[in-house]
């Protein structure tokens, strides 16, 4: 059994008669990059602000790197970098007084470094040029990468982001992503959350899928690949024919009539064992003519739609 | 550290310093108008405003008085008002939190800036009605209200003792306002609602009918320093004044601290 960096049993937080999160069993191996997705409203930043401690759950118990939260709360957080919900800083101070104050919130901040600490996390975000503006005039990508910036203030094992690359243009989502990948590559857990799958499959190795509260799925992606469901699509200018032979072999073939007089059969194959050429084969030896025949995986966006019952916004 | 980066952040702010500077006008301004209109017809005015052409010395009292019903309350209320919620509204409130500052220490360091702003600007009208009571009118001994006359430098420290009045005076609202802070993301209902409360106090007080709860209103011994103008001083008022206002800071900060310890930071 892996160390865990999170761990939630039965997190449940209600507003109300509203179920926001509902019964959540969360399990983020240490040292993974583990995408946290699922479409807006699903239940995702209150889940995050309960593992912060912002937001108290209605149940249920979080342990983050091996202590026990929100009690533990004291000794959790300066372990662990956070961007919640988009980035948030004092308009009237410049990127840096921003950084500074929000290093001073830590008591256990070292004092003689913070500074050094602020210029070189500036400095990872490609900030110190608009270092000294005011946080008042930073675009939206810039306010994002103050907000990384803030979440690299101090070496941790642990980084909770939030829809890092919102409001970030092609160039800036790229940036963040090596960020990210740099900051895995030094050893810590990153737990990201997002709407955009292309996003996840880019970065993660592991995730876990939110829908309306609940988790629909977690484990690695290719666990998930491995999960969906393969289907045989036969092209045959025969359907009646072809119907009856795949019917022969189990199968319970849906049928499109093509413009062109011939059809597409679909079926799907529950079980993997079972090979395209026996289908193949079968067809042929009853004379079925073919045109096409192949095997098609469901996409990973396919499967999250499935699962969720949403379409996600896939336009990374 | 937390309580250096709130004073720092609080007192380099636009809007604290030209709080501080319109206070700062207050006795530039009476000085001003009593010096232009010296003409003389005493009688008339607030209490020690026709003092102030014998003796310089009365402006930063007079500015003083005449800052406490409206313009102290008003600059503490919007300083107070803003501690929590203005952090809230900005979004650095679920930054801090997270950092971690930890709740109840967040509360206390919002507290002790929002007690320094009440000390602020209380010394700002009085410096700045020292100055200006010394360039425009002469410095003489002062006659107290119990006859006796003591030196200009011995009316100085009654001038820091009344200060350090003033300042008792607002720590009880100061303590109201943050408690209304914690319960709102939006800073300005905060702010208005303290200064109102601020307001209705001093209305109840005002009332005879409400004499039974009179001396339970946390402004209801703002104006009551005149001991501290009496030789030797009594020290009654500040004691009673610093019970009450004791009282309002453990009610309304324990209020505060309940609420904050368990709310869901959600903004």
């Amino acid at each position: 059994m892996p160390q865990l960096a999170i761990e939630t049993h039965g997190l449940t937080k209600r507003f109300g008669a509203q179920l926001a999160v509902d019964g959540l069993d969360l399990a983020v191996p240490a040292g993974t990059v583990f995408g946290f997705l699922g479409p807006n409203g699903s239940g995702k930043t209150t889940t995050i602000r309960m593992l912060l401690g912002l937001a108290s759950s209605t149940d249920g118990e979080i342990r983050m790197l091996e202590e026990a939260m929100p009690s533990a709360i004291e000794s959790v957080l300066p372990r662990v970098g956070a961007l919640v919900e988009g980035p948030a800083f004092y308009p009237f101070l410049s990127g840096r007084a921003n950084l500074l104050r929000l290093d001073a919130a830590d008591r256990r901040s070292p004092l003689g470094t913070r500074r050094a600490r602020v210029d070189a996390a500036l400095e990872r975000v490609g900030l110190t040029a608009a270092a000294r503006k005011r946080a008042h005039a930073y675009s939206l990508g810039m306010k994002q990468r103050l907000g990384l910036a803030n979440a690299l203030l101090a070496p941790r094992d642990l980084l909770i982001l939030d829809e890092p690359t919102n409001g970030l243009d092609p160039q800036g989502t790229r940036e963040v992503r090596a960020i990210i990948r740099s900051v895995a590559d030094e050893g810590a857990t990153v737990f990201v959350s997002s709407h955009l799958l292309s996003e996840i499959e880019q970065l993660c190795s592991h995730v876990a899928v939110m829908s309306r509260g609940r988790l629909v799925a977690q484990g690695t992606l290719q666990e998930l690949r491995a999960q969906s469901i393969r289907r045989l699509v036969v092209l045959s200018p025969d359907p009646d024919a072809a119907r009856r032979v795949l019917a022969g072999l189990g199968l319970a073939p849906s049928v499109r009539v093509c413009p062109d007089g011939g059809a597409e059969l679909t079926a799907e194959l529950p079980d993997p064992t079972m090979l395209a050429e026996n289908a193949t084969r079968a067809l042929v030896e009853a004379g079925v003519r073919v045109r096409g025949i192949a095997v098609a995986g469901e996409t990973l966006e396919e499967r999250f739609v499935a699962l969720t019952g949403e379409g996600f916004d896939v336009a990374g | 550290m937390l309580l250096a980066s709130e004073l720092g952040t609080l007192f380099r702010r636009v809007r604290t310093i030209a709080m501080l500077g319109a206070l700062a006008l207050v006795p530039i301004l009476i000085a001003v108008a009593v010096k232009v209109t010296t003409a003389g017809d005493s009688g008339r005015g607030p209490a020690f405003l026709d003092q102030i052409t014998q003796n310089g010395l009365f402006v930063a009292f007079t500015a003083l008085v005449v800052s406490i019903p409206l313009f102290l309350p008003m600059t503490v209320g919007v300083v107070a008002g803003d501690t929590i919620a203005g952090e809230a509204s900005h979004g650095t409130l679920r930054y801090l939190l997270v950092a971690p500052s930890g709740r109840l220490r967040l509360l206390a360091v919002k507290y002790a800036g929002a007690a320094a702003f009440c000390l602020a600007a209380t010394s700002v009208v009085v410096v700045s009605g020292v100055i200006v009571g010394a360039l425009l009118f002469p410095v003489r001994d002062v006659t107290l209200l119990s006859g006796d006359t003591i030196g200009p430098g011995d009316f100085a420290i009654r001038c820091v003792l009344l200060a350090g009045y003033v300042v008792l005076s607002l720590l009880g609202l100061s303590a109201i306002g943050l408690f209304i802070s914690t319960l709102t993301s939006v800073p300005v209902g905060a702010m208005a609602a303290t200064i109102v409360l601020s307001a209705v106090s001093q209305i109840l007080d005002n009332l005879p009918q409400l004499e039974a709860i009179q001396p339970y209103l946390f402004s209801h011994l703002w104006l009551g320093f005149g001991d501290l103008l009496r030789q030797p001083i009594s020290w009654d008022s500040y004691g009673q004044n610093a019970l009450l206002q004791l009282g309002y800071v453990t009610v309304f900060g324990g209020a505060a601290v309940w609420r904050f310890l368990t709310k869901d930071v959600l903004s």
